[in-house]
């Protein structure tokens, strides 16, 4: 079995909040992940281990897994994954068959800022009591009951834009027309 | 457990998006608001008593049959991250591999257009047309001629592209380890071994009954027949299609098959059915494509060449052409390796909205292609249903017999399970044949690729589709081919060259299906008394399939 570590070594400048660990497999069977967080000033910081030894590739003679496309979330780690200042990913691949493994399209979330309070504007929080309508012409219909109707509509308008269909015409010709050039090759 | 979770919405969302584009949404609709008028749905209650009224009246049961149908048909759903290519197979050397077998087609297509100054695609004149729809129901009588026309590829040029397979990654060296390839797939991908097997294929051990075998008239029916035909007759009535894909594990009675076939495959022939049939038989009729003149030919060197199948012929013509007009069938493409070929309306080359697909439906025919559609007349004889029968065989199982790919029921998987299967439980044969220069892969892989049609008796050979359709896996195609050889292995032995291995091998007609499961079973534990047995069964099945063809 060779034990090449691989170098995946991540520092970041800010400490990290490990949301969700994204990539692509390429024939990496066992995946270990260790960090080192953020402590204070005197003591070193030491490497705590958050992943051992996941499982990529249920056969490492086979291709199963081997291209797979793979998320790690923070409630699958054995520590907490705030204030990281160091990641490291540890790849094993015990079998000889494969003349290389790695993974590719490393992404690392964050978790997300709160969204910050917004101050409403008085006029919102504070509406100003309602006057009376004018009365209105006779002859003209009741307004309440007309904007209800048009409520109503806009509804139903939105539900069948909302309830859009997949479902093909079948038409295979364009305006009638079926007569081609040769097959493309692109 | 979020992670389960939210992959659970994802395939409900999935579902139901699909779902709503489909007939049965509408016609779930309408029977909603219909129920309204009934004394029994109050207003207060109105959700609760119209899911009573929906289970009460098997409206719920169509429901079930439609969401089992949509998750036994597609996959999973993918991480958001992977690019559709990934979808359609997740090895991306496979994928470059089945673009340049793609490519080659597409050029042979092509130079095909060219030399005999055929267009791919051209609209008929009207007198064509009228003269095409009076000679509907009777293509076969047409003898046009075909002689300039070839195939655009036989299953053994695809046999070829599949052994020069390889994995860019994998250790390809001349020296052998522990994991050298000795047949002719050289790609390392993960297949079930017999403990495996056995554990899915369950229902096929020696302890359970199975129609094939137990239904033979040595064996008095009331130990397993008759009641395998009540309990079938029970799902039908029920209209269960889960419950159907199950029971059709131990075999169908034939006086349930075609029933029980489209229970699975949750094809129910409505007026809009039979309307789209009538519409694609509008499209055939219009327009004249190539792909046709391909389609006659194999029916011509196929289909209507064996005894069993040359009577449906015009089924045939009558179920393809209209076949290579269906874009429904597009959307199979989403799964399969395989991408439709492109073309251009003439003289827009280049421009995107002139872009069209071609065939219509994407899927060139090769040599043999008939023979997906043959074995399936015998059940159905309204050309709609029949068509949809076919169409919804091809977009599960079919599509993944000529394309390349590491799914588990893809073609190269079955390949390398066969070869797995004979290489370590009757090495000696597997050795022998391959110092004669016989590699058995040879002689197999044109029953594999033509799911067994054409190389067994009908009878049997729709018992081993009732086991695909009730496994929804083609895996059995390797096991009964590994079966096949295990049986003769005696006789295999003896051989000195290819072709007298496939001569022996050929004649497989004689072969009950059923009793050749156990049969691999039985190899690590080798029962003589066992095999004479079946051997007189088969014999005995041969004397009476022989006497039937002489009267």
């Amino acid at each position: 079995m060779s034990r090449v570590l691989v170098p995946c070594h991540v520092k970041g400048s800010v400490a990290l909040q490990l949301q969700e660990i994204t990539f692509k497999n390429y024939y990496t069977a066992f995946l270990s992940i260790r960090v080192r967080q953020y402590t204070s000033a005197h003591t070193p910081a030491k490497w705590v281990t958050c992943l051992r030894d996941y499982c990529l590739m249920p056969d490492p003679h086979s291709e199963e897994g081997a291209q797979e496309y793979v998320s790690l979330f923070k409630h699958q780690m054995l520590c907490d994954m705030a204030r990281i200042s160091e990641l490291r990913l540890i790849l094993r691949q015990p079998s000889p068959l494969w003349l290389s493994f790695t993974v590719e399209e490393l992404q690392i979330y964050q978790q997300g800022p709160k969204s910050p309070s917004v101050t409403f504007p008085k006029w919102l929080s504070h509406p100003v009591p309602c006057e009376q309508p004018a009365l209105l012409r006779e002859g003209l219909p009741d307004p309440s009951r007309v904007s209800s109707e048009v409520q109503q509509m806009w509804a139903l308008t939105e539900m069948i834009r909302a309830s859009h269909t997949s479902a093909r015409i079948g038409r295979f010709d364009v305006d009638g027309c079926y007569d081609l050039n040769l097959l493309s090759y692109t | 457990m979020l992670q389960e979770e939210s992959d659970l919405s994802l395939i409900i969302a999935q579902i139901v998006q699909k779902l709503k584009g489909s007939n049965l949404y509408s016609q779930l609709e309408r029977q909603a608001w219909a129920s309204l008028q009934r004394p029994e749905i109050k207003l207060e209650s109105l959700k609760e008593d119209i899911k009573e009224f929906f289970k009460i009246s098997g409206w719920e049961k169509k429901l079930q049959n439609a969401v089992y149908s949509e998750l036994s048909v597609f996959p999973l759903p993918s991480h958001p991250a992977a690019p559709p290519e990934h979808l359609k197979e997740p090895l991306v050397y496979m994928r470059k591999a089945q673009g340049s077998w793609e490519k080659r087609i597409l050029k042979s297509l092509n130079s095909m257009c060219t030399e005999l100054s055929i267009p791919l695609a051209r609209k008929r004149p009207v007198g064509e047309q009228k003269e095409l729809l009076n000679k509907w129901n009777e293509m076969g009588t047409d003898e046009p001629d075909l002689s300039l026309f070839r195939p655009v590829y036989a299953p053994k040029d695809f046999l070829e592209v599949l052994i020069n397979l390889r994995n860019p990654n994998y250790e390809n060296g001349d020296s052998l380890s522990f994991r050298t390839h000795l047949g002719l797939i050289q790609v390392p991908l993960k297949v079930k071994d017999i403990p495996e097997l056995k554990e899915c294929f369950v229902e096929l051990g020696l302890n359970i009954g199975q129609l094939g075998i137990d239904d033979s008239t040595q064996v008095p029916p009331e130990l397993f027949e008759n009641e395998h035909v009540r309990i079938g007759q029970k799902v039908l009535a029920e209209q269960d299609s889960a419950a159907a894909q199950q029971y059709i594990r131990q075999g169908s009675p034939t006086a349930l098959r075609a029933e029980l076939w489209a229970l699975i495959l949750n094809i129910s022939s409505q007026p809009e059915d039979v309307l789209y049939y009538e519409q694609l038989k509008t499209n055939v009729i219009q327009h004249d494509l190539l792909v046709d003149s391909l389609i006659y030919k194999d029916v011509k060197l196929t289909a209507s060449n064996d005894d069993y199948y040359f009577v449906f012929e015009d089924y045939l013509y009558q179920v393809l052409l209209c076949f290579s007009r269906d874009t429904s069938v597009l959307s199979h493409f989403a799964f399969n390796s395989a991408s439709p070929p492109k073309s251009y309306i003439r003289g827009k080359l280049g421009l995107e909205e002139y872009a069209v697909f071609y065939p219509p439906n994407g899927v060139i025919p090769f040599h043999g292609f008939s023979m997906y559609v043959a074995p399936l007349c015998f059940l159905y004889h309204e050309p709609s249903k029949l068509y949809q029968i076919f169409r919804e065989m091809y977009v599960r199982f079919f599509f993944r017999l000529h394309s390349i790919s590491s799914h588990p029921s893809g073609i190269v998987s079955l390949c390398l399970l066969f070869e797995t299967l004979l290489q370590t439980y009757l090495p000696q044969l597997f050795y022998h044949l391959r110092e004669i220069g016989a590699q058995p892969l040879r002689i197999s892989f044109k029953w594999m690729v033509r799911a067994f049609s054409g190389y067994l008796a009908t009878d049997q050979l729709l018992l081993l589709w009732d086991r695909i359709l009730g496994y929804n896996s083609l895996e059995i195609l390797a096991v009964l081919a590994a079966a096949v050889f295990a049986f003769r292995a005696v006789n295999l032995m003896e051989v000195t060259s290819l072709a007298a291995a496939e001569n022996l091998a050929a004649h497989s007609e004689q072969f009950c299906t059923a009793p050749l499961f156990p049969e691999l079973y039985r190899v690590q534990i080798p029962c003589t008394a066992e095999l004479r047995q079946k051997e007189e069964c088969s014999l005995l099945d041969s004397k009476s399939h022989s006497t039937e063809q002489r009267s």
